[in-house]
């Protein structure tokens, strides 16, 4: 054979190969700078810690054709206003805490990790906590010992993980937080726990029947 | 040099005998994979199963690390093994090199012990550096993070070191090069931030330049070699196709990083770029099976290792299928909106890590004890006819596919029930897992891992016994035709 044409030579491949390369990573390198300052804490994606001080729903919006967060009125986490740096040091203890519990090898966050115990992007709109003004203890409680909480028809039961009161109080203040970043929508169709506020004249409203805090039924 | 059949490690080259090691290491981590898995997926079928003692969690991160660290124990050991034939040089600093080896063994004995007996521990850093660092697939500690840099290094040095002393081939050069991202990517994962969006960011760095680039590039090198040495192929020929197989993987595989950027926070420009880079990723997947069957089917299949090359085919047709098809499936963000974080996940992740990975490291394996044994006879006509490997390679496959389908059925179900009809919530969730279609779909990939675990039991008696009465030296390569 005579000499290669030049779309089939070794050396042309070579330099595209290095050209390829050296492009996407130029590319990758300036949108993460773009990306990286879209979702720092504080961000319009991204709220700051202090978020935690306030009602956060989600809700669909029109013109995005997919829910977003809201942030509402103010609501203080356990009724205590925080500063940002104390809802800081708070949510990064309940981030702290659900690493070194290993969340991540049951539940999914943002929808990544394991798929044996549900999503926890949502988990402080989830439906399931029965009512807004009990939701927050009913977490904590079931984060410190959620062994006799069953709450599914499989008999899937979370193990006791030994968490204490407050690494569960600062887990809530995490999943608060992460309820609040605006995932594109992600999950879809999701139908959050109702936060409206109660006519003045309504008792007070208790867990419902079957509520993931509530003890074991079966 | 030893009888021929005698496992001798007179046989190898300073660096081989290195290789051995890892390959060693690298199959009994396999073996702790499938077991954590069977362990996991039993949990499953019946949740008090080891409830409270090996919790589903603790299952699953064994189950995983032990695979990303065989496969990183089997990129090793083959980079040891061809790097003296490749750089025609003996391995410089291999003194080091082999104290590094059981240092970094020492370090995975130590940590998988650590995850077994003490498995969590309080709120605070002192967990993160001691215990588990609590993020999906790079949960080792800090400590055993420093541990892995420096290994690395090691390794790289010795790599680098070799082939500037010998000679920079093609795929020399390419692994070097290779090997310097995936070492400096895993800084990207080396690092705590309260922020999960910006944690999950630099998290992919690792996860998807390591698995859909660097892991694939490496992999890329170790066929380019492995196709010389079993067909015969022309070394310009190969290398051509690795630059153009490295142009496709890095051109489609950098930027199709925007696929894990469409839920986490991240821009909406993400959905564009993830979408569209992403599905140019099987490409350079189809061009390694034309590539490979094309090598082979041009050599009449006269290959002088049956064994090694069946599992390269099978590498290019698994690499297609699991990365790049049960990728592409589910890759589009109007599709992923539902599958996200379903079984979806879970069949893609078994079929890619299997088809691209596992497949090529026993490819290399089967290399490795051909020559450990003298360089016998592993062509057609085995002594007995090769049953082992042969019943092993189906076993194995039979197995994946079957988890990887049973898997896809309860995937499909989980998008349909608990995202597209229930809306995502706990309740729709555990309405989804109760559905009997899913928990049929997941009965079903308990067998499939059983029988996958019987094709593992047969692999390892054929490791152990391949070429072990055989009298013939190695089939002598055809000169291929300038």
């Amino acid at each position: 054979m005579t000499e290669a044409t030049w779309w089939a030579s070794e050396s042309f491949w070579r330099k595209t190969a290095i050209w390829v390369t050296a492009v996407s990573f130029v590319i990758l390198i300036f949108l993460t700078f773009d990306s990286l300052s879209q979702i720092s804490a504080g961000s319009k994606r991204v709220p700051a810690y202090s978020v935690i001080n306030h009602r956060i729903d989600y809700v669909f919006d029109e013109k995005r054709n997919f829910q977003v967060p809201v942030i509402g009125p103010e609501e203080p986490l356990f009724g205590k206003k925080l500063t940002e740096e104390e809802a800081a040091a708070l949510v990064s203890r309940g981030k702290v805490t659900t690493q070194a519990k290993n969340c991540m090898n049951c539940h999914t966050l943002l929808g990544n990790g394991a798929y044996f115990a549900p999503d926890l992007t949502k988990a402080w709109l989830d439906p399931s906590w029965g009512s807004k003004e009990a939701r927050e203890q009913l977490m904590v409680d079931f984060l410190k010992d959620p062994s006799d909480k069953l709450h599914n028809a499989i008999g899937r039961r979370m193990p006791n993980l030994g968490i204490t009161d407050d690494e569960a109080r600062a887990v809530v203040a995490f999943l608060k937080w992460m309820s609040a970043i605006d995932t594109n929508g992600f999950p879809y169709n999701f139908k959050p726990i109702d936060q409206s506020d109660p006519a003045p004249a309504a008792p007070t409203a208790t867990a419902a029947p079957g509520a993931i805090g509530s003890p074991a039924q079966n | 040099m030893a009888a021929l059949g005698m496992l001798d490690s007179a046989n190898l080259n300073g660096g081989q005998k290195l290789a051995v090691k890892y390959f060693t290491v690298a199959i009994a981590l396999f073996g702790a994979q499938i077991l954590f898995g069977l362990l996991a997926g039993l949990q499953y079928l019946y949740p008090d199963f080891l409830y409270g003692v090996l919790d589903f969690s603790v299952n699953r991160m064994v189950h995983i690390n032990a695979m990303v660290v065989w496969l990183l124990y089997g990129f090793i050991g083959a980079t040891y093994w061809l790097l003296e034939d490749e750089a025609q040089h003996p391995v410089v600093g291999l003194a080091l090199g082999n104290l590094i080896f059981w240092v970094l063994t020492l370090a995975v004995a130590v940590v998988v012990v650590v995850y077994l007996l003490i498995q969590i521990g309080p709120g605070e850093h002192s967990t993160i550096w001691l215990i588990n660092e609590g993020r999906e697939y790079i949960e080792a500690p800090r400590w055993a993070d420093i541990g892995i840099v420096v290994s690395v290094l090691v390794f790289f040095y010795n790599v680098a070191a070799t082939f500037a002393k010998g000679r920079y081939t093609g795929i020399g050069g390419v692994l070097t090069l290779d090997l310097i991202a995936l070492a400096g990517l895993y800084l990207a994962g080396v690092f705590y931030t309260p922020n999960i969006s910006v944690d999950q960011y630099w998290w992919w760095w690792v996860i998807h330049l390591w698995v859909e680039a660097t892991w694939e590039v490496l992999v890329g090198c170790l066929m380019a070699y492995a196709l010389i040495k079993t067909l015969g192929v022309r070394r310009k020929i190969v290398e051509t196709w690795l630059y153009i197989e490295v142009a496709l993987m890095f051109g489609s595989g950098i930027l199709g990083l925007g696929h894990h950027y469409f839920w986490i926070g991240t821009p909406e420009y993400w959905f564009t770029i993830g979408g569209f880079f992403s599905a140019l990723e099987p490409i350079p997947l189809v061009a390694m099976v034309v590539h490979s069957v094309f090598d082979a089917g041009a050599h009449k299949m006269k290959s002088t290792n049956h064994p090694a090359l069946a599992w390269i085919i099978a590498h290019a047709f698994g690499n297609f299928f699991g990365a790049g098809v049960w990728g592409f499936m589910h890759t589009l963000p109007q599709i992923n909106l539902y599958t996200h974080g379903t079984q979806w996940s879970a069949s893609h992740g078994h079929l890619a890590f299997f088809g691209a990975y596992v497949t090529i490291v026993i490819g290399f394996i089967y290399l490795a004890l051909q020559k450990w044994r003298g360089n016998v006879w592993m062509s057609g006509g085995l002594v007995d006819g090769g049953w082992k490997w042969k019943w092993s390679l189906a076993l194995l496959h039979i197995g994946m596919i079957g988890m990887t389908i049973g898997l896809l059925v309860a995937g499909y179900e989980q998008s349909q029930i608990e995202r597209a009809i229930e809306g995502s919530t706990w309740t729709g969730y555990f309405a989804a897992q109760a559905h009997q279609w899913f928990q049929q779909g997941i009965f079903w990939r308990q067998i499939f891992g059983w029988v996958f675990a019987a094709g593992f039991v047969l692999l390892v008696w054929d490791l152990m016994t391949i070429g072990k009465r055989e009298t013939r030296p190695i089939q002598a390569m055809q000169a291929e035709a300038a």
